[in-house]
């Protein structure tokens, strides 16, 4: 009676703290899933770094097209191929969650008391952090064939790029798993980051890509996200080219975001 | 009872989706990317002749997609044997070589759905056929035949392994496959020493033979180099997938 009366007399923890402590745990669990089966982390650093040594062996002539605005092609795709690792992550985190509403630990997550959003921000955040991974593997193999050093600023800005393109792809993977609740959406989930990715300036300047391709890419947020990527690789930093992709960037994971969070309320524990 | 495996393959991808998206919808994406990304590319010097990049890129969105549609059999075929299914086969009065012929068959026929569907792209997006309908039931045949040997290699180690996720774990190694070939690109002007690699690449000779159809006409000398390689294939898929049936045998 006397431990009962203490209990309800104790500080009640913030909520704030309790939301981060869960986050925490979430990224936590994770992060031991990366530790203790590294394997599943291959494919996803695997993947784009077979496309960037095969896209730079295949398509480096390119350069020599005029209107080209570098004589490196390596340090032209290089941004690309970390934007691509990215979005494999992130569509991986949705992979992830569609296996553990397969296996019912989704349903356990639901019961408990904390926020849907404090759940999905557990993932988003995982795959974010998880994302610099394959992102620094291919650079580090970029560097070693010889990409241009981008500078600090450069460099910070593509990494800002990497890590919230996978935490918008791992909204857009979450928003599946969770309408579909099945790793059946898996190729769903990739294809349209993939998509999202590609059909950007990746392979060329704008200049010159096929008319259609160049109307699409004026109007792919993720054109912007590239161009701000890029610019340390191919030329000088500044800012009139590093706001857009920010914008694009926070626009999509509020959307993305929002939609994803709207799956979750609507699943049922 | 070939053909009831096959039939059963073939369903089988069609039902389950995270089959049919490497071989139909990952390959279309790309041809798309690329082609609108390095479209210019034929502008280049040393560039064979084409229509457009399109005519030219279709040869090697078939080949992506026949490589993917072998690696999807081979994990099809280690779910096979991971749920018991195949085990099921091997105790019923059947030909053991007929559960084998039976995937394998299924891996034909969507090599030769795959063929279709970029023809019918290709067609759709106004790429010329140089061969006309004889070219491009060539290169149909060309790629169902590829599909049915690189299908075998894929059972080999389906059957060997047992294990789905080792087989989908060659998914990588298929793209190093083709990135090292001319299925992207004219191999004279790709970078050293995917260049090299590419002209002493066995599917470099097979996507030249489908290639050459749809770019040119049929060329009695390039198909001839194509068949080769497909049999070369063909063989080494035979050999393995005997071997490997036996230790799925005797290990059970």
């Amino acid at each position: 009676m006397e431990l009962a009366a203490e209990t309800l007399k104790a500080p009640a923890v913030p909520a704030w703290r309790t939301n981060l402590a869960t986050i925490g745990a979430l990224m936590a669990r994770a992060k031991n899933e990366l530790v203790r089966v590294p394997g599943a982390a291959i494919p996803g650093v695997l993947a784009p770094t077979i496309f960037f040594l095969g896209l730079n062996g295949v398509f480096g002539a390119l350069t020599q097209l005029q209107g080209f605005e570098t004589g490196s092609y390596e340090s032209f795709i290089v941004p690309v191929s970390m934007l691509q690792g990215a979005g494999f992550t992130g569509a991986a985190a949705g992979v992830n969650l569609a296996r553990d509403y397969e296996g019912g630990w989704v349903d356990r997550l639901l019961v408990s008391p904390a926020p849907r959003w404090v759940l999905l921000a557990g993932t988003v955040l995982a795959a974010s952090a998880r994302s610099l991974i394959p992102a620094t593997f291919v650079l580090g193999i970029g560097f070693a064939i010889g990409v241009e050093w981008p500078g600090i600023d450069g460099l910070l800005i593509c990494y800002l790029m990497v890590a919230v393109t996978a935490a918008a792809a791992a909204c857009w993977g979450s928003m599946l798993a969770l309408h579909f609740k099945s790793q059946s959406a898996a190729p769903l989930m990739q294809a349209g980051m993939m998509g999202l990715i590609l059909f950007t300036p990746a392979y060329a300047p704008l200049a010159l890509l096929q008319p259609w391709l160049e109307k699409v890419a004026n109007v792919n947020p993720l054109t912007q996200v590239l161009e701000a990527a890029r610019q340390g690789f191919v030329g000088g930093v500044t800012w009139a080219d590093t706001w857009p992709g920010i914008l694009a960037l926070a626009g999509l994971l509020v959307l993305l975001g929002s939609l994803a969070l709207r799956e979750m309320r609507r699943t049922n524990a | 009872m070939v053909r009831a495996l096959g039939a059963r393959s073939i369903r089988q991808t069609f039902r389950r989706p995270q089959l049919l998206a490497p071989i139909v919808i990952f390959p279309t994406l790309l041809l798309a990317v690329q082609t609108g990304g390095a479209g210019a590319s034929i502008e280049l010097p040393g560039f064979p002749p084409v229509q457009s990049f399109l005519q030219f890129m279709l040869a090697g969105a078939m080949m992506q997609s026949m490589m993917l549609a072998g690696n999807s059999g081979g994990i099809a075929f280690a779910v096979d044997i991971e749920m018991g299914f195949t085990d099921r086969l091997f105790a019923a009065p059947i030909p053991r070589f007929a559960i084998v012929l039976g995937r394998l068959a299924g891996t034909a026929a969507l090599g030769l759905f795959a063929s279709i569907w970029f023809l019918a792209i290709g067609l759709i997006f106004g790429a010329h056929i140089e061969g006309g309908i004889p070219g491009a039931l060539l290169a149909m045949a060309l790629v169902t035949a590829s599909a049915l040997a690189v299908g075998g290699i894929g059972a080999a180690i389906a059957l060997r392994t047992g294990s789905a996720s080792v087989v989908q774990g060659l998914f990588p190694l298929v793209l190093v496959v083709l990135f090292l070939s001319s299925a992207f690109f004219p191999q004279e002007l790709m970078i050293e020493p995917a260049k090299t690699i590419a002209e002493y690449n066995p599917l470099s000779f097979i996507v030249e033979g489908v290639r050459e159809p749809i770019i040119a006409g049929i060329d009695a000398a390039v198909t001839l180099e194509a068949v080769a390689a497909i049999a070369g294939i063909v063989v080494l898929g035979l050999v393995l997938s005997s071997r490997a049936l036996k230790h799925r045998l005797r290990v059970g």
